[in-house]
Order: structure tokens, then C-alpha cells, then sequence
């Protein structure tokens, strides 16, 4: 039962591989989009370090919904989906295989690129740390829920904005618990509550968005 | 034995087709005909599973479909029209990832074998997107050499863009598929020289 789990993650790590262009474009797109700021609201340091996580967070929440058309639309494309619905493997292990790899192959590069370009933003230290465990809590519910928002659009025209649509309201209370752990721990309040409940928001979509997801894939086909 | 009753297609707002009942018994090669549009591949993604009837039910084995999903996928093989190939992997590459999905258990030598049968063997390392139309197909095809034990194929027209040689090749493999008791559900457009004896049945029949 495993093997089909691991069958998917592997191939689909393999593809990312190869085309790792992808990989890079969402990349660049996160360290711009964060750029850009600086040049918008000038570059005073006392106000770039208080916007730097709520700025980081929706350069990462951008990025990943760039991606997000990827999980599913090749395999859409190709009928590669259809045969991975025959499998008499369940479907949510694979449909776990499949957003695992998303979140290997996109928010992880981000978090690695994400302490550079705090530095970009003069955050301290330990405010970077705050921040990078954000990211690591919050960002696999992105890919979680972007994959039920990339299954539900799946092979409707215009499905591109509709997926932003549909996904990025479900983001806000993300934005709002990643960029607040940081503020937290700034004010002194400490950063625990936020994370925790950023680390529940995950538990949770583990639990839920893999089974939406699949229900999704079948409609999706039909 | 794979059981169709009362079968009812509905597409949009229009039903493809009402009422078709249809049984295949071990050894049986059946053929769906009918015109373009009559509703063929929506009738095989019915059987296989891929969509849910307006209206009656599938049985295999006397198990409805809703209830017995996991067993019926384990003895079902279902190659439709796409070849369910990524362009960016190796027929070698994609043959294995099908047949571990569908739990097929087998090992890097015997999807080699599975493609140097099909008459893929020099082509077996190259990336697919160089493939050419009827290449792309056997590379699908081929996943029936690894599906020996797997008794119900259903195929999407098949034969499409193979040459000669090779619909001559396929056509033996099903039959032996038929003689060993297999069960082939298919469409074609072609005729097809098969040993076993052919049984057509006429979607037109049921259209609405």
C-alpha cells in the first residue's frame, strides 16, 4: 500500500527534476515579488523591518499559487490521472504523494530563500528564525488546500483565476497567523500561540484536504 | 463474469443511451460498435469505473461496482484513448510507474522484456516526447504483456496508428488473453483478424 505512495512521490520528484525551470521561475517570482516592496514603500529600515513578514508571507502565498496549476494539470492533460484512479490503491494515498511533492518542490525552496532576503529587509535573527518556522508550519497548508482548489479547477477554462479565487480567501487566516507569529515575537508576546496554531491548521488539512482532494479528481474526470 | 444491467448514459442534458444489458463470460472477446458519437468510450469508462451510470449497475463477479471498487480495479485494465504517457519520462520509466500503481509487482527486467515485445526496445531509454504517434501507443499497449493475471481488459480502440505488423501482434495477444480465459472488452473501427470468435454488439441498438 506504501509503494504506490512512494511510486507517485518518487516520479513526481523525478519530473520536477526535470523540469526544474519550473522550480526556479516560482523561485525568482517569490524573490521579486518581495523586491518590489522596497521600491514601493521606499527604504526606510524602521519600516522595512515591520512589513518584512507580512511581506514575505504573501510573496510565498503568491508563489505558491503559481504553482499550484502544476499539481495536477499534466497528469490531467496526459490521462496519466485517469489510470491513477483505476489503481486499486486508495486514492488519498496517492493524492498525499502528489501534494507532498508540491510541497517539497516549492515552499521548500522558498523557506531556503526566505533568510536572504529578510536580510533584504534588515530583520534580526532571531526574527528570521521565528519566520522560517512559520513558513515551515504554515506553508503545507497551502499546498493542502491549493491542491482541493487545483482538483475542483481541474480542466474548466480560465481555471488559472478561478483557482485564485477560490484559494486565496481560504489563505487569509494563514497570512494572518505566519506574518503575526513574527510580530508576536517582536511585541514580546512570544510567537507559541501563533505557531501552534499554525502547526494545527496543518494537522488538520493533512487530515481533511487529501480526502477532499480526491472526491474532487473523480469529478474532475467524470 | 462481468455484469452490465439497465445501463443509462446521460452527457450534459442528452442521454447517449438507455437500457443496455450486457454479459461477458471468461474467454469472451466483445467488440462495442456503433457510429461516431453513439456513446462507445462513455460506455467503457462506465464499465471500468472512471464515471457513474445515470441509471443500473455494473456487477463483476456479482459485486456491484460501488461495493467491490478495490477488487474490481485489481482485475481490470483499462487503456482508453490518451496513452498516459508524461513526455518528460522514458517508456521504461512510465511502463513502470503504471504497472506499480496498479500493484502489478513487477520489476525493471520484465517491463524491459514488455517493451522489447512490443517493439520498443532500442527506444526503450529515450525520452517520450520523441516518440512518434504509433510508438506513443505501444508504450500503453505494452502494459498488456505485464497484465497476464489480470483477467478484464478494456480497450479504447486499441489499434488506432499501429502498423500492420503490430495490430497482427496485438490481435494474437488478445487472443491468447481470451484462450488462457481472459475477458476483452474493445473498440475498434478496424477488422481485425482474431482467432477467437468476435462478438459485436451494437451500441446503436440503445441510443436514445
Amino acid at each position: 500500500m506504501l509503494s504506490v505512495f512512494l511510486e507517485v512521490l518518487r516520479r513526481d520528484l523525478l519530473l520536477a527534476w526535470r523540469n526544474r525551470a519550473d522550480v526556479l521561475v516560482t523561485l525568482a517570482f517569490f524573490t521579486i515579488v518581495a523586491c518590489l516592496f522596497p521600491f514601493g514603500v521606499g527604504a526606510e529600515p524602521n519600516l522595512l523591518r515591520t512589513i518584512a513578514p507580512g511581506v514575505l508571507w504573501v510573496a510565498a502565498l503568491l508563489a505558491t499559487l503559481l504553482s499550484l496549476h502544476r499539481v495536477f494539470s499534466q497528469d490531467h492533460a496526459d490521462g496519466v490521472l485517469e489510470q491513477l484512479l483505476l489503481s486499486p490503491e486508495p486514492t488519498v494515498l496517492w493524492v498525499l504523494a502528489k501534494v507532498l511533492a508540491h510541497w517539497l518542490t516549492t515552499a521548500v525552496p522558498l523557506i531556503v530563500a526566505a533568510p536572504a532576503l529578510a536580510l533584504l529587509f534588515d530583520m534580526t535573527q532571531s526574527a528570521t528564525e521565528v519566520l522560517i518556522l512559520s513558513l515551515l508550519l504554515g506553508t503545507p497548508i497551502l499546498s493542502l488546500l491549493g491542491g482541493v482548489g487545483a482538483a475542483l479547477t481541474l480542466g474548466l477554462r480560465g481555471g488559472g483565476m478561478l483557482l485564485a479565487l477560490l484559494v486565496l480567501p481560504l489563505f487569509v487566516p494563514i497570512l494572518i497567523f505566519g506574518a503575526g507569529a513574527v510580530d508576536a515575537y517582536l511585541a514580546g508576546t512570544g510567537a507559541t500561540a501563533h505557531l501552534m496554531l499554525l502547526g494545527g491548521g496543518s494537522l488538520g488539512a493533512l487530515a481533511l484536504a487529501p480526502w477532499a482532494c480526491a472526491a474532487a479528481l473523480r469529478i474532475a474526470v467524470e | 463474469m462481468l455484469e452490465v444491467t439497465e445501463l443509462a448514459c446521460l452527457r450534459g442534458d442528452r442521454m447517449l443511451f438507455a437500457n443496455v444489458a450486457l454479459t461477458v463470460r471468461p474467454g469472451e472477446l466483445v467488440r462495442i460498435a456503433g457510429p461516431n458519437g453513439v456513446g462507445k468510450t462513455s460506455l467503457l469508462r462506465l464499465l471500468c469505473g472512471l464515471a457513474l451510470p445515470e441509471h443500473g449497475q455494473v456487477c463483476w463477479k456479482g459485486v456491484p461496482l460501488a461495493q467491490g471498487r478495490e477488487a474490481f480495479h485489481r482485475d481490470a485494465l483499462y487503456l482508453g484513448h490518451a496513452a498516459a504517457l508524461n513526455d518528460l519520462l522514458t517508456p521504461q520509466e512510465n511502463l513502470r510507474f503504471a504497472a506499480a500503481c496498479h500493484g502489478l509487482g513487477v520489476d525493471a527486467g520484465a517491463c524491459e522484456l514488455a517493451l522489447e515485445r512490443i517493439g520498443l526496445g532500442p527506444q526503450r531509454e529515450l525520452p517520450a516526447k520523441v516518440l512518434s504517434q504509433g510508438q506513443r501507443r505501444r508504450v500503453g499497449l505494452a502494459r498488456l504483456y505485464l497484465s497476464e493475471n489480470v483477467p478484464l481488459w478494456i480497450l479504447d480502440e486499441p489499434f488506432t496508428a499501429l502498423d500492420v505488423a503490430a495490430v497482427r501482434d496485438l490481435a494474437d495477444w488478445l487472443d491468447r488473453h481470451c484462450a488462457r480465459g481472459g475477458m476483452v472488452i474493445m473498440t475498434t473501427h478496424q477488422d481485425v483478424p482474431f482467432a477467437t470468435p468476435m462478438r459485436t454488439f451494437d451500441l446503436a441498438e440503445s441510443a436514445c
